[in-house]
Order: C-alpha cells, then structure tokens, then sequence
C-alpha cells in the first residue's frame, strides 16, 4: 500500500489506475519487498529462495481464492482454514486404512459438507457470511477433535502424489505449480468468461437488481459456498503434502494471511469488484513479508497485528481513492 | 397487562426455558444447590457482560467482531497490572467513523489486531488477580440483617452483572442517547433527517460494547485468577445469545434482558450436557450447531420481518 501512496499524487488518478489494473502497483510492492529483503540479507535472492517462496505461497494463494469468490459477493469464509485443515487430516488419517484414492474422496467430501452448510446458511437463511462460517469452523473443529480420537493409534500417512507435488522440485520450480496453474487458470477464466463469475460480481454489486433480473441468488450462493469448501479442500491436500506432518490446527494459521491476501490483492470486501490476479500477487507479497518479519525476529503477536492493520489500511485507502461506501 | 405480556412475552418464555433447565439440572444431578448455582453464574459472567456488549452494537444496527479479543486484552492486561483497566477501545471507536469503513471490517481488523496486542502482552496464560477482587466473583452474597439461608441462593457474580447493566444500560436507555441507538438501528436515513447524530452514536455505541467487552475480560481473569491471552469461543456465543434473546439482527429491536436470560440458558445448557458426562468435544459441537442453528432461525425469521 505504501507503494501506492508514493507513486503518483493526484488522488484520482491513482483511484483509476488501481480499479483498473490493481496488479500494476502490487507487482513493483513485490519488487520493492524482495530488494529490501536482499539489502537486509544479501545473497538471498537466489533460484532456491524464489522456489521457496512459491511453494508457500501457493497453499496461500488457494485458500485466498477462496476469499476472492466469496468477497465478490460481498461475504467471506471463515471457515476455509478449518475446512482445508479437516481434510488433510482426515486425508492423513484415513490413508492407511482405506488406502489413498478412497481417503481423497472422503477429506474432499467432508470439506465439500462444510461449504454446504455455509451456502444453506448464507444462501437461504440469509445469515451473515461472517458468523455462518465462523460457527461451522467451530462446529467442524469440535468434530475433528472428536473424530481424533478414533483414528489416534493407526497413524498417519499421505499419499505419495501430494508429497510428490509438495516436495518435490523439477528444474528449481517446486512441483506444486502442476496443481496451482491449471487452478490460477481456470480460476481467472471462470471469473472472466464465464456466466457464474459474471454472477459472483453482479451479486456483489447489486444483490437486489440482480434478483430482480431474474437471477436466484440463493443458488448462486449455495454454489459458490460449496466450491469455496472444494478449494479449501484441495488447499488442504496440498499443504499436508507439503508441511508432512499433520495436526488439528495445520491450515488455521493461514486463515488470517488468505484474508489478507485477497484484501491486499485489491478484491473489495464489500463485493463486485476484485480479481485472482490480484489475489495470487497478494499471497506472494504476504509471503515475502512473512521471510522479512521473521529475518527481523517478529514475535507471532506483532505479526497478527501488523496483518490486522495491513487489511484495515488498505480496505480504508481502497474506499478513500475510490469513493465506495 | 396484555401491553406488557406483548413486550415481555419473548423474556418471559425464555424465562420459563431456563427454569424448566434448572429444574432439569437438578434432576440428572440431585445435589446440585447453592455452590452450582454460584459457579454457573460465575461461568456465565464472562458471556454475559459479551452479550451485553454485543447487544448494544446489534440494536444500533452493527455488529462487533472484535469483542473476543478485546476480551482477551482486557483480560490480560488486567492480570498482568491488576489495575481497573482503562477501556480497551479509545483507538478503534474513532477508527470506525474516520475511515468511513463498515463496522463488519473494521472490527475484523481489530479482531486480529487486538489478538495480536494480547499475545504481545502476555504469550502464555499467567499474572494475577488481586484477592479483594476476586471475593468479588466468588461466593453468595451476604446481606447484614438477613439470615444466611436466604442469601447464600444468590451468587455474588449475579448481582455484579445486575449491578453493572442497571448503572449503564438503564439510565442509556432512557437517555436521549439510547433512543438515537434504536433509531440508526432501525433506519439509519430517517435516523438522519430528524437530527441524529449517527456517527457520535455509532462511536458511543461500539464504546459502550467495548467497556463491557472489557468488563467480561475482567470478570474471566478474576473467575480464573490468570489472564488468558488467546481469545475464546464469546463472539459466537454472544452472537447467539443475542439473537435467541430476541434482538433482531437487523437492528433497532429488542432489550438486553433477553439476551441475558438467553446467556444462562446457554450454559445451562453446557452444564446439564456436561453433568450427564457427555464428552466435552461432542459438548462443543452440541453447543455449535445450537448456536448456529439459532443464528439460522433469527436470520429466517429476520427475513420475513423484511418482507
């Protein structure tokens, strides 16, 4: 965000540039990132580094995706974190059971169950986004803890595919990216091209025209609650091959940064505007921020803060520059 | 009469939910007296005093993600200082109506700030109450002049909840600053033509909801006798004690005695489950889709209101 102030004065013109193309300033914030970084630690920019921060910033960029969607129209989900973490777990636990295919299925499903849920409760019960995927990450929590202690003697194993896409590298790149451009690609394409991302942004813009030109809203919304519980899912699969170890908590430390990510990533919070695009850069500079903070011994406490106010400052500036309210 | 069955009858009913509770509590458990009813009430405090909070930002039409972690804050810096904590709230009141940002973001900012403020403060649970405090908290109330039997029904940390609401809710509610609560609640635009001043109300209404934010943060370090720093499960419990209390999450409608007898009735609730030796997980999940599925009916119900 600083970036943005610096560059050009006029308020206005700056206001036009970042509607219409938000990545433009997010990229050179990325560059400017990464040579703070390099002068801070010299010699870190090398190939294996870049590699690194790409494959931890996928994971994010995923889980931000499924902030991007559901911001369009004006919601959010809590829940992503808790839903990406149920099904690497239930993907670790139940592989040595009902072997690797069978337990993608059945994590996939569970994570698929929660965005159900959150698509019944926004779509038809019109609660707000915010509570109805908070109180199913709560209810999703409990029943993992729950579900913890039937499976605790059998151990844990995760499927060769996602350690094969999580760790493993061809040349320098990590091979995550087999899984995360298709996605990106498909992501961006739907949002563009296709009748349900036109849908996301008109919800997002206008809930009652949208209604009134015939749209039923509540399955839009039921979809979209639903795809975002598949991504999670996915996200889940993705981040167990990677971290190896799975826990009750492994994806809920992302929830805040995917929040971030998308906010930074130009998407509005209020809905019908933002793109992936933005999103993916987004992760990637919270990533870059996230190697800074930790070169600079950043206590959790402060990392938290700092996010918080990274998501206030840049929605205040984004409604500032470009009249929305 | 019947004015007074119409306005109360929400109260009245939950009333009645939580006395047959308590009739049912002493049944699964036969011993249970004037010591369970003090530590439930105790128990209660810390969800109570969010619920209040909340209530206030709800009726005026908000909603206030952060009361958690304020909770936390205050919880922690009370411990840590065992002062009577300054309100935790002076810097994001003013936030709300200078960044013209909408509650919901803001106090979702503030959420992960104010968390983040705590685990600065304190990383792990630790710190102190001070005794006279908690003598506050712990035990039934003894009156000089009455005998001991009467009194010991009545645990302390229901009269500091009482004492509390009445000193700020009732003399707020009658003030001109209460009615203009209701009114941007209700409708913000024709709150505004007839004169209200919505962006001071909005800031007194968050600073009320912060002050009793601050006060549940208090009461669960005094109960506990440490501070906790990581936030617990209050936004979701208060959200839905509000709404099972009858404030319509719209705005504008409802009181705070109902979302409070809907607070005991949530525990209640808690200690029945946990008195049948229900595991504590399952507890949790029981208790999640209670509240979710309340939230779902209020927000059924609010849309209808709607049409």
């Amino acid at each position: 965000m600083a970036a943005t102030v610096e560059t050009i004065s006029p308020l206005s013109r700056v206001g036009r540039i970042v509607r219409e193309n938000p990545v433009i300033p997010l990229v050179l914030l990325l560059f400017a990132l990464i040579a703070l970084l390099n002068v801070l630690q010299p010699g870190i920019f090398n190939e294996r580094w870049v590699g690194n921060t790409i494959r931890f910033a996928m994971p994010l960029a995923m889980l931000a995706a499924c902030q991007t969607l559901t911001m369009l129209t004006g919601g959010i989900d809590l829940s992503a974190g808790v839903a990406a973490t149920v099904s690497a777990f239930v993907v670790a636990t139940l592989t040595p059971l009902v072997g690797g295919p069978m337990a993608i299925m059945l994590a996939l499903g569970a994570a698929v169950l929660i965005g159900l849920v959150n698509g019944f409760g926004v779509g038809i019960c019109r609660v707000h986004p915010l509570i109805m995927t908070l109180g199913t990450g709560l209810i999703a929590t409990g029943c993992l803890q729950v579900y913890q202690r039937y499976v605790i003697n059998t151990g844990s194993e995760i499927p060769w595919f996602f350690e094969f896409l999580g760790t493993g590298r061809t040349l320098g790149m990590p091979n995550g990216l087999y899984l995360f451009v298709p996605f990106a690609i498909l992501i961006i394409w739907g949002l563009r091209r296709t009748g349900f991302g036109r849908l996301l942004y008109a919800i997002g813009a206008n809930e009652n025209a949208t209604r009134l030109s015939g749209v039923r809203s509540w399955q839009v919304l039921m979809a979209l609650y639903t795809l975002s519980g598949l991504i999670a899912g996915i996200t889940g699969l993705l981040y167990v091959g990677i971290i190896r170890a799975p826990s009750l908590s492994l994806a809920n430390s992302l929830m805040l940064p995917s929040v971030a990510a998308a906010v930074i990533g130009g998407t509005s919070i209020f809905g019908g505007r933002g793109t992936y695009s933005g999103t993916i850069v987004g992760a990637l500079i919270l990533t870059v921020l996230g190697t800074l903070l930790t070169l600079l011994q950043i206590p959790e406490g402060a990392r938290r803060l700092l996010f918080g106010a990274i998501i206030l400052a840049v929605t205040a500036l984004y409604v500032r520059i470009t009249d929305q309210s | 009469m019947t004015r007074v069955l119409a306005r109360y009858g929400w109260s009245l009913g939950l009333l009645a939910i939580l006395a047959i509770l308590l009739v049912a509590t002493r049944l699964i458990q036969p011993n249970f007296g004037a010591s369970g009813l003090d530590s439930l009430a105790r128990a209660a405090l810390p969800f109570a005093f969010a619920t209040v909070g909340m209530g206030i930002v709800v009726i005026a039409g908000g909603i206030d993600l952060s009361i958690a972690s304020i909770m936390a804050v205050a919880g922690v810096v009370a411990a840590l200082l065992m002062h009577q904590m300054g309100d935790a709230n002076a810097g994001w009141v003013v936030l709300i109506v200078l960044t013209r940002v909408p509650d919901i973001v803001v106090t979702l900012a503030m959420l992960f700030v104010w968390e983040g403020v705590a685990l600065l403060i304190l990383n792990a649970p630790g710190g102190a109450a001070a005794p006279w405090l908690r003598e506050l908290v712990v035990g039934a109330v003894t009156i000089p002049g009455l005998p001991p039997e009467l009194t010991s029904w009545l645990p302390r940390a229901l009269v500091v909840l009482i004492a509390f609401v009445v000193i700020f809710w009732l003399p707020l509610r009658r003030s001109k600053l209460g009615l203009s609560i209701y009114a941007i609640g209700s409708d913000q635009h024709a709150a505004f033509r007839s004169g209200v001043p919505i962006g001071l109300t909005r800031v007194a209404a968050y600073g009320f909801a912060g002050l009793f934010a601050a006060l549940g943060g208090l009461s669960i370090t005094l109960s506990t006798g440490i501070g906790e720093p990581i936030a617990g499960p209050y936004l979701m419990a208060s959200v839905a004690a509000v709404v099972l209390g009858g404030v319509a999450l719209t705005g504008g409608k409802g009181g705070l005695l109902g979302p409070i007898i809907a607070v005991f009735i949530l525990r209640t609730l808690r200690l029945d489950l946990t008195l049948l030796s229900v595991d504590p997980n399952v507890t949790t999940i029981i208790e999640g889709t209670i509240m979710v599925a309340v939230v779902m009916a209020g927000g059924l119900l609010a849309m209808r209101g709607r049409r």
